[in-house]
């Protein structure tokens, strides 16, 4: 495949997938809570401009609203609410000092390589051009999982679930031009319910152990040592 | 035939001695623009020239137990930066001494100039030299895998590691969106910033013992030898302008050699060092400058960013 | 005479060299006689492997020695011939220098005739390697090879360190040595016979191909000193005297490469890539260890044996990426790898060894190993000092001496990985090809620290200031190696045409273009993909210096005390230390060693007063020992004691077992 021969709008399509998986690295590797949300908003921009490129390109028109529900919800709704949080619990400053970025990282590249492994025999039964994004959507979802197991601080971890979340829509876009409208709304609206549940249950942790950071939850276990 | 390759030869050295000729001009440009910047009087453009005729002029002073190798450096280093210059295209591509080296090898000669800067850092034996030295090692082993990682983009994107080709390649290819490049080209820059000691790295204008980096290594240099180690930082910086400039903006670039290519040549590349210029001053107006021990952050990061660029080369842009 | 016959004649001089002075009364014709013999050895073994490496011939022979069913088999063609070389040059080195290093030794207590025994058997065992055409010649050549370099590790074995070194480098090369002789067996049982030219023949299936080369690759890696197999080599290397340093970290470890090329690409004949990815990752695993251990030592020989380490690692790189490229069906670019681990084979050579040398000039005279105590030889020792700047230089990979040339070929090796089918294999080669960038940029580091700490600066101790030059026949020695240094940076080209005949014979593929456009261009692959004219760089820089130095009008030179802030004159103690030197290195890659540290500070009396005395100890181990070496050593300790319960002492108990073991074996009988 050579890159120079797609047309423009396919070529923006890589070139946002690109950005993504950046936007999933910054998420990985960002040690501040407000930019961590704002690094997942540029996600849901990205999000939605692909989808809008792709329903372009095909002229899938239920595409058009999957995009504007993705800009609205995910680039705008989501963050705010987590921005909002995380003025009212006063975290927006807090900096969660991670062990070794490095390897985090590295660990994270090596994902990426391990997702185009794995996506490989998925890829060659599709046709269209902008296949090789499968791998960078496999990858985003992998990376939000280890932005959930190496961030200690609750919100970073809901971040990071909500990036999955990202890379699986994303997945649906460029593989099979989204999922049906009735999945995708009710997907939509279940990541906005989530969204507030996780708020309550910020209220209802830090209440409860006087501090959103996750690793004392041990506590809760049975058995001492 | 062989009048061509005369003139081809010519062309070369006459476009290494531009080059050389006005890398101080650039560093005068970027002086001049931060000091409007930061509402300071501003120097002439031809300052740079001044102090290095000013250098060269004065007595040669040497440190006690300086040996040869003291003495040698700085004629090394400036060798090392010249050729350097010859075999990256400022004006006009497939120039024969762009033959010479690839930029595998370009690297290597920053690392000639780099190993022999250090030494003669050591060489005197005071705490600052060594310090310096310490530092300058430090901070280019982690930068110069970054700056092949994403040299390595460009190669595996073009096919080839020669520069000329590599450019001639992006020329031919038109406007493509490149997410690779993207990053390519923040890394590199990145890379850039670290290489020639600019802010946030190092500072330049800094005279405080304790944050200078390359300022602590030729501490000990006055006269002839500070002034080709000068002139060697200045061309060192134009030699990433011009790498970054012409990698990534080819267009304007002579293709062939008749004179109203290399005109074009000429202001294009005039045009795209002077952006570049206006770029790090704000870039240096607006950041702070970091402790040492937060640089392998900045690299680590410069390498990611090379890193994101080849596996996007080989996972989108190439594909199955 | 044939070149078969200069090769025995080279063997026999070795062998010889060792035999004679004991025969010779007074030590100091033995040693004459020694290095003469060696001198002969070493030039009899580059006329042998030139003429066969030029000649591309492949000499076969039986010899009526070993087995009555299994003769001698040696051969000599342009592998072992390339090795040859590599041996021979470092040997010559060695016997200019060696005479006047040795004089040390005579009035030690340690008769230096033992010395030339096990020295020159040790060369002899390692050309008899290169000859070896049959698994049993090649297995006793090893082992004369191994005794007699644990016999030079010992040679001071009054110190508890050497004797330490020695047994575990003889248990690692026992251990090692049946990997081998188990690789050796699976092939013989497919061949049929245990002649290489049996096992070329022998249809080997895939599996049984894959243990074979799992055995061969632990065993001869373990001798070439791969991580994390590599314990011995930092003990052992820098305890012998230092121009068998050079033998062994110069010569011995190449060939334990000559062995695993000669079984993985010519005795296997099907090259999986599978293999190559192994060889690479632990390739790059070993040459970044290998420097970032090296960065932070002290000790100038034990710096310069963990930089080995690393070299062979990058040694390991260029293989593994010959075997994926081999492997993956493309053998053009195969042969580009090979040809730059043979080009990187010849490079350690010859700097390594002048490096080792080096280290023994300034042992010589200064009685010190340790880089903090030395300082400021560059004004006392000025030809060891520029020699050693060549090597530095050189294993530093800059252009435009040889070391680069190599890593240079690696790279493009590396950045030819579009072509393979395998995505995943298209990612891993551009990060192996940075995994060898740092490593390079680190090495760069490691000898700006040796060179600036040990010859830079002032002395920073009384040996260091009295130093003087070495003896004539150490220089040319050194110069040598520093010659040829330069020659094989200079004239890649040239030598990359001769050498180009071994990926002929091990893959059939030569390289496309590498010398079709003069010996002045360099190409491996092709002009528009890459080149590099090492002698027109070499030519610039001299043609720039010279208009510097010479034209530029004279001026006078004044001299001045150095800057020192006004606080009063600088002393030798005020001078940056190799241990802070590798500090900010230490901080970042901190994970990498083991690192005790500690300061203790004194005070006079009350816990706020100024302190009087601050102590730092830093003491920095092998994480390897932790985490692999000690669990295994008590896990052996453990069964040892376990099985050592059926020693009861009890003479009746013994007759038991005895009685049992006779009904056993009658049950099996019948």
């Amino acid at each position: 495949m050579d890159l120079a021969k797609l047309s423009l709008s396919d070529q923006a399509v890589i070139a946002s997938a690109a950005l993504i998986l950046f936007t999933s690295f910054i998420m990985l590797a960002q040690a501040r809570i407000r930019p961590l949300i704002y690094a997942f908003a540029w996600q849901g921009v990205l999000l939605a401009l692909i989808t809008a490129l792709v329903a372009l390109v095909s002229g899938q028109s239920h595409l058009y609203i999957s995009a504007a529900l993705t800009l609205g919800l995910k680039a705008f709704l989501i963050p705010w609410m987590l921005h909002r949080l995380a003025v009212r619990l006063n975290v927006q400053h807090e900096v969660e000092p991670l062990a070794n970025p490095s390897i985090l990282l590295l660990i994270g590249s090596a994902l990426v390589i391990f997702s185009y492994y794995v996506s490989v025999p998925i890829v060659q039964f599709s046709t269209l051009v902008i296949r090789n994004t499968v791998a960078v959507s496999v990858a985003v979802v992998l990376l939000g999982m280890l932005v959930m197991v190496a961030r200690d601080k609750a919100i970073a971890q809901v971040v990071g679930f909500m990036s999955i979340e990202n890379g699986l829509f994303f997945a649906a876009v460029v593989s099979t031009y989204g999922m049906p409208m009735v999945v995708e709304l009710g997907i939509a609206f279940d990541v906005l319910v989530a969204a507030v549940l996780f708020g309550v249950f910020f209220f209802q942790i830090r209440a409860s152990i006087d501090s959103l950071d996750v690793s004392r939850l041990n506590r809760l276990r049975e058995i001492d040592e | 035939m062989p009048n061509d390759t005369v003139l081809a030869w010519l062309l070369a050295v006459v476009q290494t001695l531009l080059f050389i000729g006005a890398a101080p001009l650039l560093a005068g440009w970027i002086k001049r623009v931060k000091c409007h910047m930061q509402n300071r009087a501003a120097p002439s453009l031809i300052q740079p020239y001044r102090d290095l005729a000013k250098l060269f002029r004065k007595e040669l002073v040497l440190a006690e137990n300086a040996s040869w190798l003291f003495r040698a450096t700085p004629y090394i280093v400036f060798a090392a930066l010249v050729l350097a210059a010859a075999t990256v295209p400022l004006i006009a591509l497939s120039s024969p001494t762009a033959a010479i080296a690839d930029v595998i090898v370009l690297v290597g000669f920053f690392a000639l100039a780099r190993f022999f800067l250090a030494l003669a850092g050591l060489d005197i034996g005071t705490a600052f030299g060594g310090m310096g030295s310490s530092r300058e090692m430090t901070i280019a082993s982690l930068s110069e895998p970054a700056m092949l990682m994403a040299v390595f983009t460009l190669a595996l994107t073009a096919h080839t590691t020669n520069l000329s080709e590599a450019i001639e390649h992006n020329l031919a290819a038109g406007l493509v969106l490149r997410p690779s490049f993207l990053f390519a080209l923040l890394g590199l820059t990145m890379v850039a910033i670290a290489e020639c000691g600019r802010i946030p790295i190092d500072n330049p204008a800094t005279h405080l013992e304790l944050t200078m980096v390359h300022e602590a290594m030729v501490l000990e240099y006055a006269g002839r030898n500070l002034a080709l180690l000068e002139w060697a930082g200045q061309i060192k910086l134009m030699i990433y302008g011009v790498l970054i400039a012409n990698i990534f903006w080819p267009w304007g670039i002579a293709e062939t050699l008749d004179a109203a290519a290399l005109g074009v040549g000429v202001v294009a590349i005039a045009a795209k060092l002077t952006g570049l210029g206006i770029l790090l001053v704000v870039w240096e107006t607006v950041i702070a400058k970091m402790r040492l021990f937060r640089v392998p952050q900045f690299l680590g990061f410069a390498f990611l960013l090379a890193l994101l660029g080849m596996l996007t080369q080989v996972i989108l842009e190439t594909g199955t | 005479m044939a070149a078969l016959d200069i090769a025995y004649v080279a063997v026999l001089a070795a062998a010889l060299s060792g035999v004679l002075p004991l025969l010779v009364a007074r030590r100091r014709y033995a040693q004459r006689v020694a290095f003469a013999l060696l001198a002969v050895s070493a030039i009899a073994a580059i006329v042998a492997g030139a003429s066969a490496l030029t000649g591309e011939t492949t000499l076969a022979e039986r010899l009526p020695l070993g087995l009555p069913w299994l003769k001698w088999h040696v051969r000599l063609d342009v592998l072992s011939g390339f090795f040859h070389i590599v041996i021979g040059v470092v040997v010559l080195a060695t016997s200019f220098y060696g005479p006047s290093y040795l004089r040390e030794y005579e009035s030690g207590q340690n008769d230096p005739t033992v010395l030339n025994l096990a020295s020159g058997f040790f060369i002899a065992g390692m050309l008899l390697v290169l000859l070896a055409d049959d698994a049993f010649s090649f297995m006793v050549a090893w082992e004369v090879m191994s005794v007699a370099s644990y016999l030079l590790v010992t040679f001071q074995h009054e110190h508890a360190a050497n004797r330490r070194a020695g047994f575990l480098y003889l248990l690692m090369a026992q251990i090692g040595a049946v990997g081998i002789l188990l690789g050796f067996g699976v092939l013989a049982t497919f061949g049929g016979h245990f002649t290489f030219d049996a096992m070329r023949g022998g249809n080997v299936p895939a599996a049984w191909a894959s243990v074979a080369f799992a055995l061969a690759f632990f065993g001869f890696g373990m001798k070439a000193g791969m991580i994390p197999v590599h314990a011995w080599l930092p003990e052992a290397h820098p305890v012998t005297p230092s121009h068998i340093s050079a033998l062994m970290s110069g010569v011995m470890l190449k060939v334990a490469i000559y062995g695993f090329m000669r079984f993985t690409f010519d005795l296997l004949v099907d090259v999986q890539w599978q293999w190559g990815v192994a060889v690479l990752l632990i390739g790059a695993g070993s040459a970044l260890f290998g420097v970032l251990y090296a960065y932070v030592q002290q000790d100038l020989k034990r710096l310069l044996a963990y930089s080995s380490i690393e070299n062979i690692g990058i040694i390991l790189m260029a293989l593994g990426l010959s075997l994926i490229f081999v492997g993956g069906g493309h053998p053009v670019l195969g042969a580009i790898g090979l040809v730059a681990a043979l080009y990187h084979v010849l490079n350690h050579a010859v700097f390594k060894g002048l490096l080792f040398l080096g280290s023994g000039a300034v042992l010589y005279r200064t009685h010190e190993r340790d880089l903090e105590h030395l300082g400021g030889l560059i004004h006392r020792m000025p030809v060891t000092a520029a020699v050693f700047l060549v090597g530095c230089v050189a294993i530093s990979a800059l252009p435009p001496l040889n070391g680069f040339v190599s890593e240079w070929l690696i790279f493009q090796t590396a950045l030819q990985a579009p072509a393979l089918e395998n995505g995943v294999l298209r990612t891993l080669l551009p990060i192996a090809a940075a995994v060898l960038a740092l490593t390079g940029a680190l090495a760069a580091a490691t000898f700006v620290k040796v060179y600036g700490i040990a010859f830079l600066g002032k002395a920073r101790t009384r040996h260091a200031a009295h130093a003087r030059e070495v003896p004539r026949g150490m220089r040319v020695g050194m110069v040598l190696l520093a010659a040829l240094c330069l020659l094989l940076g200079v004239l890649p080209t040239t030598v990359i045409g001769v050498i180009d005949a071994i990926p002929q014979l091990l893959i059939g593929q030569r390289l496309p273009s590498a010398t079709a456009h003069g010996w002045l261009w360099l190409t491996p692959v092709s002009p528009d993909i890459a080149s590099y004219s090492a002698p027109l760089v070499l030519l610039a820089i001299a043609l720039s210096f010279f208009i510097g130095r010479r034209l530029l009008p004279a001026r006078q030179v004044r001299r001045t005390p150095p800057w020192d802030c006004g606080f009063g004159p600088l002393t030798n103690r005020m001078q940056y230390t190799s241990t802070a030197f590798a500090m900010p290195i230490r901080r970042i890659f901190a994970p990498v060693w083991h690192v005790q540290e500690q300061v203790e500070v004194t005070r006079r009396h009350e816990a706020d007063a100024p302190p009087t005395g601050l102590r730092h100890q830093l003491h920095i181990e092998d994480r390897t020992w932790l985490a692999l070496y000690e669990p295994i050593g008590h896990y052996v300790i453990g069964a040892a004691r376990a099985i050592g319960l059926i020693q009861t002492g009890s003479v009746r108990t013994y007759l038991l077992y005895s009685f049992l073991t006779l009904l056993f074996l009658l049950w099996i009988v019948t």
